[in-house]
């Protein structure tokens, strides 16, 4: 269990980036923080991904000179899916933050509690 | 596949195309024009769904869709089914009802340059449903989770004040932290078996399985099985997941409220239904330890949004409490780990989606002749004021409650048949039902109560249904949907159980 965990170093930073991406977006009440969550958890999955698609000593499946073999390339479908990830992610990070910029004009707080505490207060 | 293709078979992918396509061209036009665009897509897919689903009932198994020149394991496919074109065909027509009941809401609390916005976003929520419904690839289903997660917080956010922007964020919050994890057990899985594509990766967990709980790749299969199950568990609003729900459901206009409680969230469902049958493999998932975490929250939901539904004051607020009740039921379905609990959960989500769209829209002409309140106190006597909402309004708190002829009555049915026939978790399933039951009727029996209390010289206006016509048969086709779920029920289950077979 210790030797494998040290030989996939790689992969066990990345979950750990999840988690600690995952707990930030959810236990953090400023919605910058948050963010910043989302943000670290979507790239520890890339990180994820990258680490499971690289054989180390091979190149990406471009040829150039020759070679076919299948053994010098690595899997391009992996850095396709972080491609593809990044997109995603970037999209639903400048939509969470148009929407933290509507509740800062509003109420002035980034503080998501505060922001409940004042909308119970307007009673609406 | 075998010998030439035929036109109906292009259909679920046209449909697909035909709804991102009008998304982007109503961007360039007024709100009615986007109106009708989308009045005319919707209509064209129920139309598409319908031949899909016959051809597929005529054939009597699923076909293979290829997407673009590459074969099975490398390029991207659709795979349509009995389940698939049905489920297609209903959100289409649960769609276009929820859209026309909440047509005049809509003119008033959306801003005039924004509307065809709204038009926008249900062309792409509905993209991405049917997506969702038909795709076989593991990916673009995540691509699609996200589309749909963020049209869905347009939806909430079009109509502009401090509560749905709140509610907004609280959804996003909620449904990234459920993407996240569906998106790191889906990279999992392509890194234990090598494929993106459904059907392949089945065959490899099947392997892994197979291969027994001293096999290198078990624990991670089932830590896999969990984190996905428990990504969209958080993303349907399973019961400890649902905090942003209320807010959300309660304040957004009121086709958007009927839209996300009926279609958003069983989308994720029938996603997780098909990930258990295509990708994990019905045996496999009911194994595992999840299907049991599964099964309990259920249980607690069902009782818990009851009781949060009997506290509340406003009644869309209530409304939508009760969804958390209802997709407790879907999922102790799932966790009763049968074919018929799934059977009775596939149902339940045709039920619930066609029952509480058609709640939130009669409750819409219950408030607007109560002032706009929502309030229950103001709502006493809007029954007479307002009789087409009311008298819709009463069968869909029959349905919810379960009382024979409407759909909620099937459904309690299948789910107590399929709880009998599992001996472990029989008692729980049937206790928390019963219990379910009698704390469903309170707070909507308190309601109807309420709205056909007579009131002396009220100063609120009485409107018949000549005032707003496209309203009256809104909710005159709601009622014939429900009924007609309740009373042809076993033609329904029958095609239900014979679809979950062709998933496979």
């Amino acid at each position: 269990m210790g030797g494998s965990l040290f030989s996939n170093y790689g992969e066990a930073v990345a979950i750990l980036l999840f988690v600690i991406g995952f707990g930030n977006l959810l236990l953090q009440s400023n919605l910058i923080k948050k963010i910043i969550g989302l943000n670290i958890m979507d790239t520890a999955v890339y990180l994820f991904l990258a680490e499971k698609g690289y054989i180390s000593g091979r190149v990406a499946p471009i040829v150039v000179d020759g070679v076919q073999s299948v053994e010098a390339y690595i899997n391009p479908v992996p850095s396709g899916l972080v491609l593809t990830g990044i997109v995603v992610s970037v999209s639903v990070s400048a939509l969470m933050l148009s929407l933290t910029i509507r509740l800062y004009k509003r109420y002035h707080t980034l503080d998501l509690d505060e922001i409940s505490l004042q909308l119970k207060k307007e009673g609406l | 596949m075998t010998g030439q293709m035929e036109l109906v078979q292009n259909f679920p992918c046209f449909s697909i195309m035909l709804c991102m396509f009008a998304g982007i061209i109503s961007s360039a036009l007024k709100g009615k024009s986007a109106k009708r665009i989308n009045t005319a897509v919707l209509c064209i897919n129920i139309l598409m769904s319908a031949a899909v689903l016959l051809f597929t009932v005529r054939t009597g198994e699923f076909y293979v869709y290829v997407m673009g020149r590459f074969p099975a394991p490398w390029g991207n496919e659709l795979r349509i089914g009995v389940l698939e074109a049905g489920m297609a065909l209903f959100f289409c027509v649960i769609m276009l009802l929820s859209l026309m009941g909440g047509k005049h809401k809509l003119i008033q609390e959306v801003e005039e340059g924004k509307r065809n916005l709204y038009y926008i976003l249900t062309d792409l929520m509905l993209s991405s449903l049917l997506a969702l419904i038909y795709t076989n690839d593991l990916f673009t289903a995540y691509v699609f989770v996200e589309i749909n997660t963020i049209s869905a917080c347009g939806l909430i956010m079009i109509r502009q004040n401090g509560r749905t922007i709140e509610a907004a964020v609280r959804y996003m919050i909620m449904s990234l932290l459920g993407s996240g994890l569906f998106l790191l057990g889906l990279c999992m899985l392509y890194d234990m078996t090598g494929h993106l594509l459904m059907s392949n990766i089945k065959e490899q967990v099947t392997g892994i399985y197979l291969s027994g709980a001293g096999g290198s790749f078990h624990v991670p299969l089932m830590v896999t099985i969990a984190i996905i199950s428990v990504g969209l568990a958080i993303k349907s609003a399973l019961f400890p997941f649902h905090a942003w729900l209320p807010d959300a459901y309660g304040y957004s206009t009121v086709s958007s409220a009927a839209i996300l409680s009926s279609l958003v969230s069983k989308g994720y469902i029938f996603l997780l239904f098909k990930i258990i049958y295509r990708v994990i493999g019905f045996d496999t998932f009911c194994d595992s330890r999840i299907i049991d975490i599964l099964f309990i929250f259920g249980l607690m939901g069902m009782v818990f949004g009851s009781l949060s539904a009997i506290k509340e004051n406003d009644v869309r607020r209530m409304i939508a409490f009760s969804s958390i009740a209802q997709i407790g039921y879907i999922y102790m379905g799932v966790g009763l780990g049968t074919q018929v609990g799934m059977v009775a959960s596939v149902f339940h989500v045709l039920s619930h989606a066609a029952t509480k769209s058609l709640l939130f829209i009669a409750a819409i002409g219950l408030t607007d002749v109560s002032g706009g309140s929502r309030k229950f106190i103001e709502l006493t006597g809007s029954g007479y004021r307002n009789k087409i909402a009311g008298a819709t309004f009463t069968a869909g708190a029959l349905s919810m409650v379960g009382v024979p002829m409407f759909s909620g009555f099937i459904s309690k049915l299948l789910f107590s048949q399929a709880a009998v026939q599992n001996d472990g978790k029989m008692f729980p399933a049937l206790i928390v039902l019963g219990i379910s039951t009698v704390l469903n009727a309170i707070y909507f029996m308190k309601t109807v109560i309420r709205i056909y209390t007579p009131v002396e010289n009220t100063e609120y206006p009485t409107v018949t249904w000549r005032e707003n016509k496209v309203y009256a048969v809104t909710l005159i086709c709601f009622i014939v949907l429900n009924v007609f779920l309740g009373v042809l029920s076993q033609p329904i289950v029958d095609l239900i159980g014979w679809g979950l077979n062709m998933f496979a």
